[in-house]
């Protein structure tokens, strides 16, 4: 994991990161670090998520009511602040996920064949 | 409460918590400790950032802001301890008259009466608009009547009276309130010691029952717990004392007297000593309060009441002649309390809050000039990223901070001068003992400090926020650096401040010549040297051994009196006459409605439209009483001693009687008579001078004067001319008085000059107030136009020093200088005039002999203001001649 590999990946596009938390969150409750990881992993170490970033986002969630948060203790017996899916929580990752799909549909038909040659 | 949603310290452990994780996982991947320590930290960003983010978006944040402006702007108010005197000083002198006269129209207009369910109290009064006359009380017979329809829950008539209280030390005159048994169950007051009446008592004749005062209790029984039950005599009847009223119960009345009330006795207002049936036509109860049914609104019960008073004029169309108009109208409660006070009290508010206004203005100024010496320093902390949010409401705060501290300090002023202003107030205002400093006056006083701290502290604000930058940063500590926008800011402001004196001016101008010609005014009689003094004669409630019944009974005393009276020491002439005949006297305003005072008539006389009953004032007197206040016999005689109750009855007429009901006809030997069925014929025997006795403002009030030794009198008035000592002169009419009747109680002497002053207490009081806040308002005008042509010159100190260089006169700029002035004090007086020809409008029942848009005090008022402008501008021109050439030109 160097600097270089950092830079070579993808900036996130704003409002994607809020998205991206929802849906890792569905799998069951995580704290700040194991969101940030599998957010990472699961792109397949495509996308760049500052971590610093990753906190107001979880902040800003938390005070819309799609998450919530409690201090736990995690698989290495370390304090850290779980974060669950809300019910509400739910039902906005549905609508955005839906909203995500037009918009990369309608770019990707725009962009079609000069994407595919690039 | 002002904690934030999540504390800081919550958040920080947080991401040291994902460090920690995300150390322990790149240890994992084998890295070392160091390393990972280093990754970690790289791959969160930065830390701060995070940090400062999360406190920015927690919802307290203005609160900090907030807390950081106060802090700043106390600092800043503490660094120009001039500046901030000033302003203060004009705030709180602004705040403090405003809640000062706010106090008052709480007390006086906005409060409900101190009643339970005041909305449902309301006054009851009968009209005769078809006789010209308003207010005329109504019979029993329609009182009883009133109660049908199931309109009112309670109906009580009231009267007022004087009474003689005997039994003490030496005999009392008391104010007495006669009631309907029901009148304490309808207000809804319970005593403080004893009972009241029982509501239900419907027994002929007068209750044999008294409630006092608590100040009767004190005073004349010092406070005595033990004082029920025992009886006192009222007159020459005994009651018996069955309560207490406590401290705090005023009655709802007109007048001072009938707010002070010293005892109330009930009756059903028939039977003896009254008459067993009263009949329908004679109104002798002069005013009746009553409770609406619960739910009922004033307007519904009004509606409801209109069509029970058309029946009751079919029915008895004989009483209510169609040509009368008999109307009865409900109004509430309240309003009869505060009467026509509340124009004169809106007018106070109104200027009040002009001065207010103009020194908010004022404020704005000074801050504009400080906020151009604070150029930089805006400009400073815009360069280094304040947002213009933050540096507008770190202004406002400031201002607002400002205007605060003035209110503080004007409330300050206000308690501590609280005792001293009151002594102020006429006491013929209603409810002056509701006035306090109380929450509502409390909030209005914080309300009008934060309203004016945005007032003037949203204009340089403003300002401020248009700041271009360059020319500002590169002012190296320049004193002043005003803008060409804002000088024109602050010139609008001076003439918005001349166009808001004018108006208070003029106002003060208008309320001036009215009471100047109120004052001047040509009485008809002459006042100087006359001085009443009151008795009054007992009623007793059984005929039998009423020792005063008849006229002729009463004669020999009215002869006794007036001879003793008339060999007082230095009394050079001497009448009687009963008290609606004091001129100008308005204590017993009720008493002389009924009994004494308008007087339902017939004229004698050819067409029908004679017939009709009409209105007039009279009173009874003795024939000396038109030397006395020396009133001019014009035609005919007056009373002679054979003129007697049993010689026809006669009057004397004025020029306005003559003219209204007898027009271009010689009136001696016309007749008229009361307006009831078996009146006799009464004969004009003399026409006398038009004299306003009745109103300073009303020259020609129709009236008639009765000869007191026909009619008898119970309330009398001795008139007494010479050059008399007020306190010597008490004593001794006292002891004439009492020798010829030692049951008789006998007021302190008023001179009748006191009299005609105390009838224009009220205009007075509004006239000197609205003038103080007119000259409060001048002044700040002044230092208005002063601030800002001083700065000018002081800004252009430099052309002026080389304009004279060149060879400029002194007396050029000079006149330069003045005409800047000059042009502002016309732009504001423009203004004004417009202003106030709308605001005068408004005064035109407050005025007296001037037209609301007169000419002359007009012109005066705009000349005044814009000379005192002119001098406050004299002073910076001066100093700009005197410039010092070398200095100037080297200040380059």
């Amino acid at each position: 994991m160097s600097t270089q590999d950092a830079n070579q990946r993808l900036e996130l596009l704003q409002g994607t990161l809020d998205l991206l938390i929802l849906r890792t969150l569905i799998f069951g409750s995580q704290h700040g670090q194991g969101i940030a990881r599998a957010i990472q992993e699961t792109s397949e170490k495509e996308l760049l998520v500052e971590h610093g970033a990753l906190y107001p986002a979880l902040q800003r969630l938390e005070e819309r009511g799609w998450i919530s948060a409690k201090w736990g203790i995690s698989s290495n017996n370390r304090k850290a602040r779980f974060y669950t899916l809300t019910a509400a929580g739910r039902k906005q990752l549905v609508k955005e996920t839906n909203k995500w799909k037009r918009l990369t549909g309608a770019i990707a038909r725009i962009l079609g064949p000069q994407g595919a040659k690039g | 409460m002002f904690g934030r949603k999540r504390k800081l310290e919550d958040f920080t452990s947080e991401i040291e918590s994902h460090i920690q994780l995300e150390i322990e996982r790149l240890r994992e991947q084998g890295l070392s400790e160091e390393q990972a320590r280093a990754t970690a930290r790289r791959s969160f960003g930065n830390l701060m950032h995070a940090e400062e983010h999360f406190y920015e978006s927690s919802r307290w944040l203005w609160w900090d802001h907030f807390w950081q402006d106060v802090r700043y702007a106390l600092r800043m108010l503490r660094k120009s301890p001039g500046f901030t005197a000033i302003a203060v000083l004009t705030i709180a002198l602004g705040i403090g008259a405003t809640t000062a006269i706010f106090s008052v129209v709480d007390a006086a207009l906005l409060h409900p009466l101190p009643y339970p369910q005041p909305e449902q109290l309301v006054s009851i009064e009968d009209d005769l608009p078809g006789a010209g006359a308003r207010d005329v009380g109504m019979s029993e017979p329609e009182w009883q009547d009133l109660r049908r329809p199931g309109i009112f829950e309670y109906i009580s008539p009231t009267q007022f009276d004087e009474n003689n209280l005997t039994g003490s030390s030496r005999p009392a005159r008391v104010r007495l309130l006669i009631v309907a048994p029901n009148y304490f169950a309808l207000l809804g007051v319970k005593p403080q010691l004893g009972r009241a009446f029982n509501p239900e008592d419907h027994s002929p004749g007068l209750l044999l029952e008294v409630l006092i005062s608590d100040g009767l209790w004190k005073r004349a029984f010092g406070g005595d717990p033990h004082i029920l039950d025992r009886s006192i005599r009222l007159d020459t009847d005994l009651y018996r004392i069955v309560g207490v009223m406590p401290p705090s119960f005023d009655a709802p009345g007109r007048t001072t007297e009938e707010r002070n009330i010293e005892a109330w006795i009930a009756t059903s207002f028939y039977g003896p000593p009254m008459s067993d049936h009263p009949p329908r036509s004679g109104r002798n109860l002069p005013t009746a309060v009553a409770r609406l049914k619960p739910g009922l609104t004033i307007a519904a019960a009004q509606s409801r009441l209109d069509a029970f008073v058309a029946t009751l004029q079919k029915e008895f169309p004989e009483d209510y002649p169609k040509q009368s108009a008999w109307t009865v109208r409900l109004l509430p409660l309240k309003e009869r309390v505060v009467g026509n006070t509340r124009q004169s009290l809106i007018l106070l508010f109104g200027a009040v809050g002009l001065v207010l206004l103009i020194g908010c203005v004022n404020v704005a100024n000074l801050l504009l000039a400080r906020a151009s010496a604070r150029g930089r320093e805006m400009a400073l902390r815009q360069a280094l990223g304040a947002a213009r949010k933050r540096r507008v409401s770190q202004l406002l705060t400031e201002s607002v901070l400002l205007s605060l501290l003035g209110g503080i300090a004007g409330l300050a002023i206000l308690l501590s001068a609280k005792g001293f202003l009151l002594r102020l107030l006429p006491d013929s205002l209603p409810r002056l003992n509701e006035i306090s400093i109380n929450l509502p006056v409390l909030l209005f006083a914080l309300g009008a400090s934060v309203v004016s701290g945005a007032i003037f502290g949203l204009v340089p604000a403003l300002q401020a926020d248009r700041l271009d930058l360059t020319p500002r940063l590169k002012q190296e500590g320049r004193g002043s650096t005003g803008s060409g926008q804002q000088a024109r800011t602050r010139r609008i402001l001076v003439v918005i401040e001349f166009a808001l004196s004018l108006v208070l001016m003029v106002a003060a101008g208008l309320l001036l010549r009215s009471f100047r010609d109120l004052v001047n005014v040509r009485l008809g009689f002459t006042p100087q040297n006359v001085l009443a003094v009151r008795t009054r004669l007992p009623y007793p409630n059984d005929p039998k051994t009423d020792t005063y019944a008849t006229p002729e009974q009463e004669a020999p005393f009215f002869r006794e009196l007036l001879r003793r009276s008339r060999a007082l020491p230095k009394v050079e002439e001497a009448a009687l006459g009963d008290t609606a005949s004091i001129p100008l006297d308005e204590s017993l305003r009720d008493l002389k409605l009924i009994s004494e005072g308008q007087f339902l008539f017939t004229v004698e006389g050819g067409d029908s439209q004679g017939r009709e009953p009409a209105v007039a004032e009279r009173s009874s007197v003795t024939p000396e009483y038109f030397h006395l206040l020396k009133m001019p016999l014009l035609r005919g005689r007056l009373f002679e001693d054979s003129d007697n109750d049993k010689a026809p009855q006669i009057a004397v007429i004025n020029e306005a009687f003559a003219r209204t009901y007898w027009p271009d006809q010689n009136p001696i030997g016309k007749r008229f008579r009361r307006a009831r069925a078996d009146s006799p014929w009464i004969t004009v025997v003399g026409l006398i001078a038009n004299a306003r006795t009745e109103s300073l403002a009303e020259a020609g009030v129709p009236k008639i004067y009765l000869d007191l030794y026909q009619t008898g009198g119970k309330r009398l008035a001795i008139f007494l001319r010479g050059n008399l000592d007020t306190a010597a002169i008490s004593g001794e009419a006292r002891e004439q008085v009492q020798t010829v009747d030692p049951t008789l109680p006998v007021s302190d002497p008023q001179t009748l000059s006191d009299t005609v002053s105390a009838s224009l207490s009220e205009r007075r009081f509004s006239m000197e107030i609205v003038a103080l806040f007119a000259l409060t308002a001048l002044l700040l005008a002044a230092l208005g136009i002063y601030g800002v042509i001083s700065y000018m010159v002081s800004e252009r100190t430099q052309e002026i020093g080389i304009r004279m260089a060149l060879g400029a006169e002194s007396s050029s700029i000079l006149q330069m200088v003045m005409r800047q002035g000059f042009g502002l004090a016309i732009a504001g007086a423009a203004v004004g005039l417009v202003a106030a020809l709308l605001v005068s409008q408004l005064m035109a029942g407050l005025l007296y002999g001037v037209r609301p848009a007169d000419p002359l005090t007009f012109v005066s008022v705009a000349l005044l203001l814009i000379g005192v402008a002119l001098l406050a501008c004299y002073i910076p021109a001066r100093r700009a001649i005197r410039v010092d050439l070398l200095i100037t030109l080297r200040h380059e």
